[in-house]
């Protein structure tokens, strides 16, 4: 072992030492750990109001399942043929008055359904209100078809779990859209004619819409039921539907052969805005936050007190190259910093979780390698903020003020885009170039581009993929510690 | 007490960061006030409601610091035995202080709120603008703020953990109550207010007196 890197070894020890031997920077570091744990539970305890279960899809995550559906039952082999106009929507302009609106989403078409339990499997072929003719099928897949004006010919022609959806502009040429296996269909299904309207975004929020459809030269083949077509509203109630809006209901009319079909709703994956009562990862780990005030005064601290006391004097005679001291501050600090952030995240996330859970709140649900990456990034999170504290603390030399200008420079970013008024641009622009980027660890929730919603850092949604976000932080902590090692050579101490 | 006030009034004059930071809450108050209004006047020609006078919530941290340096400040020197010495009556020092603070917040808060209010109405002229009513319990609320810092780091006796501490109480409360979603009397009880800084005066009125009656208790009590 070179002479130098001894040294720096007993650099490092010297700063442990400084650091296990101050009884209030242990104590703040384990309250930060317990805080994270403490604000887990009470979260998890905290409740929810029960309401009815959120619908699930085949493949687990939370959907929404409710529109209009007009079926008959179809065993076996069949096709469906209707020529579908344009859907027309709707939105709500104060109370009780609806004026037409656009909503991109709008769906009007044909599906084949296992049955009306929300969540069960489907496949659909569809024209929408602003993206043409789409296949879709297990809630989260989307496929685009041919391009071209409304009025549309689809058929969805069903074998087996195979389903082929086709569309034409006349009737006679057609073009295959897709063909999809749909597992869990069942011999007998049900099929026919279809409107969804979800939530429209309008301004920071959404707000529900109705939506209205003709199916001309509507034709079944195969083994369909005899008998009329029936209307129904598929998941009337359920946390991912916020209903109609006022003094319209979901409805089918006949008039020489046009069906006239009027519904609302989504069959689309849950987001944020349409389960506003689901909990996240993030919410269990708010107690991160008063964490951050802590190793942040901490983090401060561990510089400025040196002044405060002298000791810089005597540390900079022990270790005259002063990059070094400051190098060795950074990693003891870190690594405490990270191993006690570690610690309360990995014990909050489960028991925060099961809490939840226990309490009758929905939780999106999270693999297992996701729910690893959001503990250890919070970790890291804490462990960053305080070496950031650190290098500002270094180069103002004044606690008040290190500790304002990171508490403010990381937390005050967050607090502005929680608020919901925020227009998107504005809180994404935040959430990546202020510190508060590092926030993004903690994302769990999937955005959908076939599903019009808020995402904003607000809802859960961040504009920067997790580690890159935590990169945004470190950057500005190496950036702080370049600056600090500089003034800490040219200073006198 | 004379003298106290005169001496207080000495020591933040003469020393250049209550002006730095005063300046800072007045810029950054204005700064984000016109940022929110223009980025609403961008969004849909305005339509979008902004909380208005929302560069409190970010002037009132310069601020904040400021009243936890009025006395944390003199912890980390020392300053605060020769303080002492010289005004034996210790809430009578502390009182000279909430006055200074007083007298030099209040005049850079109604500047910072009502630079917020003109840049609120020069940006977004169709909307209603801030009432009377809501700048001058803006002003105010600044410097209950101001005090409450004071309070804080009377009790703490140390200026980083003061000023950590009464930040958190005004950014971090809000956030963590709402996400524990408990009960509605605790998403109300923070000193930063439920909804803006004027309906909940009222309660950051009481935090401040708080502070600053168990950090004069604690004044008087402890060895300095």
């Amino acid at each position: 072992m070179t002479r130098d890197r001894y040294g720096f070894l007993l650099l490092l020890h010297a700063e442990w030492t400084k650091f296990r031997t101050v009884r209030g920077w242990v104590t703040g570091t384990v309250a930060a750990a317990l805080l994270v744990v403490l604000f887990a539970v009470l979260a998890g305890i905290g409740g929810g109001d029960g309401g009815p279960d959120v619908p699930v899809g085949p493949d687990g995550g939370p959907v929404t399942d409710s529109f209009y559906l007009v079926h008959r039952p179809l065993t076996g082999d069949g096709s469906v043929t209707a020529a579908v106009s344009a859907p027309r929507s709707s939105l709500p302009r104060g109370l009780a008055d609806l004026r037409p609106g656009r909503v991109p989403w709008s769906k009007a078409g044909l599906i084949i359904k296992a049955g009306t339990r929300q969540g069960s499997p489907y496949a659909a072929i569809m024209l929408t209100g602003g993206h043409g003719v789409r296949m879709q099928d297990g809630y989260t897949r989307d496929t685009a078809g041919p391009a071209g004006a409304a009025p549309r010919w689809l058929r969805l022609d069903r074998s087996g779990e195979e389903v082929t959806g086709l569309a034409s502009a006349d009737g006679t040429h057609w073009t295959r859209v897709g063909t999809v296996r749909v597992r869990g269909l069942g011999t007998t299904v049900l099929g026919g004619p279809f409107v969804a309207s979800p939530p429209a975004v309008r301004g920071m929020g959404t707000s529900g819409s109705v939506s209205t459809a003709v199916f001309e030269d509507l034709h079944a083949e195969g083994g369909w039921a005899d008998g009329k077509w029936k209307g129904e509203q598929v998941g009337p109630r359920s946390p991912t539907f916020s209903g109609y809006p006022r003094n319209v209901a979901g409805s089918v009319a006949e008039e020489g052969g046009r069906l006239t079909v009027t519904g609302a709703g989504d069959i689309a994956p849950a987001v944020r805005a349409s389960l506003p009562t689901g909990g996240t990862l993030g919410e269990i780990l708010t107690g991160a936050f008063a964490a951050l005030v802590a190793v942040v005064v901490i983090g401060t601290q561990f510089i400025t007190s040196e002044y405060r006391g002298s000791l810089i004097h005597l540390t900079l005679a022990a270790a005259p190259r002063r990059g070094r001291v400051l190098a060795a501050k950074a990693i003891v600090l870190w690594t405490v910093t990270f191993a006690a952030g570690l610690v309360g995240a990995a014990v909050a996330v489960p028991v925060g979780g099961r809490l939840a859970r226990a309490s009758g709140v929905y939780v999106f649900p999270v693999a297992f390698a996701t729910e690893l990456r959001v503990v250890a990034g919070i970790a890291a999170l804490l462990a960053t903020a305080s070496v950031l504290a650190l290098a500002v603390g270094a180069v103002l030399r004044h606690g008040a003020g290190a500790v304002s200008a990171v508490v403010v420079g990381i937390v005050l970013p967050y607090v502005l885009v929680a608020i919901p008024f925020m227009p998107a641009g504005v809180s994404n622009w935040a959430a990546r170039v202020t510190p508060a980027a590092a926030f993004a660890v903690q994302q769990t929730l999937v955005p959908y581009d076939q599903v019009a919603s808020v995402y904003t850092p607000y809802e859960g949604y961040y504009p920067l993929p997790p580690w890159a976000g935590l990169g945004v932080l470190a950057g500005y902590a190496a950036a702080a510690l370049a600056v600090a090692a500089v003034l800490l050579h040219r200073r006198d101490a | 007490m004379r003298a106290a006030l005169h001496a207080e009034w000495t020591k933040l004059r003469t020393v250049a960061a209550p002006r730095w930071l005063l300046l800072g809450a007045i810029a950054a108050t204005a700064a984000l006030g016109a940022g929110a209004a223009w980025a609403a006047a961008s969004v849909d020609g305005g339509a979008t409601t902004v909380p208005s006078l929302i560069g409190v919530r970010l002037g009132q941290a310069p601020v904040a610091v400021l009243g936890v340096l009025v006395i944390g400040g003199e912890y980390g020197t020392g300053m605060i035995r020769a303080t002492l010495a010289a005004t034996p009556r210790r809430t009578a020092v502390l009182a000279a202080k909430a006055v200074v603070l007083t007298g030099a917040v209040a005049p850079a808060g109604a500047v910072a709120v009502l630079g917020s209010a003109a840049a609120e109405r020069l940006i977004l002229p169709a909307a209603d603008g801030p009432t009377p009513r809501a700048i001058g319990g803006s002003v105010l609320y600044l410097v209950l703020i101001a005090l409450l810092g004071l309070g804080v780091a009377a009790i703490v006796r140390d200026a980083a953990s003061g000023a950590g501490a009464v930040l958190a109480l005004l950014y971090l409360l809000p956030v963590l109550t709402r996400a524990i979603g408990g009960p509605r009397w605790l998403q109300r009880i923070g000193p930063a207010g439920p909804d803006g800084p004027w309906t909940g005066l009222g309660v950051t009125a009481g935090w401040a007196a708080a502070a600053l009656l168990v950090g004069g208790l604690l004044l008087h009590v402890r060895d300095a």
